[in-house]
């Protein structure tokens, strides 16, 4: 494991829901410093691909290394996979911070209790670094006079952008953000993608789910389209946005304009 | 006749008898926490168990709260009383020790422990359904171990859930301690039949036991209020 390990990298992904079929062999590669942004209609697969990265959804086929380590699986009886190795996956995931769409603060626990609460409970951090660190992101997000408060006192907003200082908190490989600003109000959005463009121009991996293209194409430097579970098209923004290749992409391109 | 209420049948030392019925109220509190306390141990494991263990553990488990929860407590209480101590004393006979008299502290404490956990288990299977499903999953995207997914987020962010239905339980528990006078426990409800019967002062005795329950129920009160503020702390209040 070298510094040019990919930091991600997706191999012939499938995934089965039942009978139906949401991911059809997607392969996916983020280097150290790619923002990549992952754009498609509702029902494409983009969250499930997401959220196959961090094993949050097991994957039917096909394999996910994170900084050049594979997960491994084992069949699950059933036509599935399974990890074959619980810890490996629990290891794993300390190096991707992961950004719900609908934040998924912890609501028992304040702002900053939910911040250091990976770094202390799964890391094994000190408290007091870790309330270092936590206070100095939170800072950062606009937060710091919000850390004693509970998540519900809260504006979508202002959740979400703790949500993204709690992952920061476990210094991560690569932010993963699962439409980020689908849950806000229109007029919150600008707040949280102004934080997630400030991680992106500092050179920090991630690969994000989004609707909101203007961001993508500003922030990413590889936008992946993903149509009924393939990638249709992919390429960097000024091609994708500016010169689509495919029948599909062009009307979803137009679709949202 | 001095007065319709002799007051003096209830001193402390005999021979009034209100040391014994303070005893024996000392003794219904600790059935009680007793028993609820190996309840809600029954009751965390029975929760855990229907949500999410296999098919053989979770219709055991499905027997043991139809059954408790469909048998009357007092039919229950006899049986694991009488057929629990019996059963206990043929198994040790068997393994070649001695028959045990069993404290009637211990079997009331675990005839109310067998109760409650089944009545737990439900109010626990639903406090733990209502804790939204992100939170666990933002806990095991950071890497928790299930283990620590349970003590750290399940657990702690279902009790305001949980803390109404708990509470009622607590309070049954008390009272359902005097169900323990018919197998000759000497909780209060059975020392205050006694002195009832000894002195012929029912009136008096049965107010007197009647206003140590309602006492319990209050001072009870007050903690679970205490508990529950401090439970809800993380929700805004709406009515």
């Amino acid at each position: 494991m070298t510094d040019t390990a990919e930091a991600v990298a997706v191999s012939d992904l499938h995934k089965r829901f039942g009978p139906l079929e949401v991911l059809k062999g997607v392969s996916l590669s983020a280097k150290r410093g790619d923002v990549i942004a992952i754009i498609g209609g509702s029902g494409s697969g983009k969250s499930t691909l997401l959220r196959c990265i961090n094993m949050l959804e097991l994957p039917s086929a096909g394999t996910v290394s994170v900084h050049g380590e594979e997960i491994r699986m084992k069949p699950d009886g059933h036509g599935g996979l399974v990890p074959a190795d619980r810890k490996q996956v629990q290891r794993i995931r300390t190096r991707l911070g992961m950004v719900f769409q609908s934040f998924n603060l912890w609501q028992h626990m304040t702002i900053i209790e939910n911040v250091i609460e990976a770094p202390v409970h799964v890391l094994g951090s000190s408290k007091a670094e870790a309330m270092e660190t936590a206070e100095a992101l939170l800072r950062r997000v606009g937060l710091y006079e919000k850390k004693d408060a509970y998540p519900a006192f809260l504006s979508g907003g202002q959740q979400q952008r703790a949500a993204i200082a709690r992952a920061l908190a476990i210094q991560p490989l690569v932010m993963l953000f699962d439409e980020p600003t689908s849950a806000l109000d229109p007029e919150l959005v600008g707040e949280v993608l102004s934080v997630i463009g400030d991680l992106a121009r500092e050179k920090r991996t991630m690969i994000l789910v989004t609707h909101e293209m203007k961001f993508a194409r500003s922030v990413a430097n590889h936008i992946v389209f993903l149509h009924n579970g393939i990638i249709e098209e992919q390429g960097p923004p000024e091609d994708i946005f500016g010169a689509p290749k495919s029948e599909r992409l062009k009307k979803f391109i137009s679709s949202i304009h | 006749m001095d007065s319709f209420v002799n007051w003096s049948l209830l001193a402390l030392s005999a021979p009034g008898w209100g040391g014994l019925l303070l005893q024996g109220f000392l003794h219904s509190i600790e059935i009680a926490l007793g028993g609820y306390a190996l309840g809600l141990l029954l009751g965390i494991g029975g929760a855990f168990g229907k949500l999410y263990g296999g098919p053989v553990l979770r219709d055991l488990l499905e027997c043991y709260t139809t059954i408790v929860r469909a048998v009357p407590e007092l039919v229950l209480i006899l049986l694991l009383y009488y057929a629990g101590t019996d059963l206990l004393n043929q198994l040790l006979g068997l393994l070649g020790l001695g028959a045990v008299d069993i404290s009637g502290l211990m079997a009331g404490i675990f005839v109310i422990g067998v109760v409650q956990g089944a009545y737990s288990t439900e109010v626990l299977r639903g406090a733990i359904k209502a804790v939204p499903a992100g939170q666990i999953e933002a806990a095991r995207a950071y890497g928790m171990s299930p283990a620590k997914v349970l003590r750290r987020i399940t657990l702690p962010a279902m009790l305001p859930y949980a803390i109404p239905g708990l509470s009622n339980l607590w309070l049954i528990a008390t009272k359902d301690t005097a169900l323990l006078a018919v197998v000759g426990f000497a909780e209060l409800t059975l020392v205050t039949r006694q002195a009832a019967g000894a002195t012929k002062a029912y009136f008096l005795f049965f107010c007197a036991a009647g206003a140590l329950y309602l006492a319990l129920t209050l001072v009870s009160n007050l903690i679970i209020g205490f508990i529950e503020r401090h439970a809800r702390r993380c929700f805004v209040e709406q009515r």
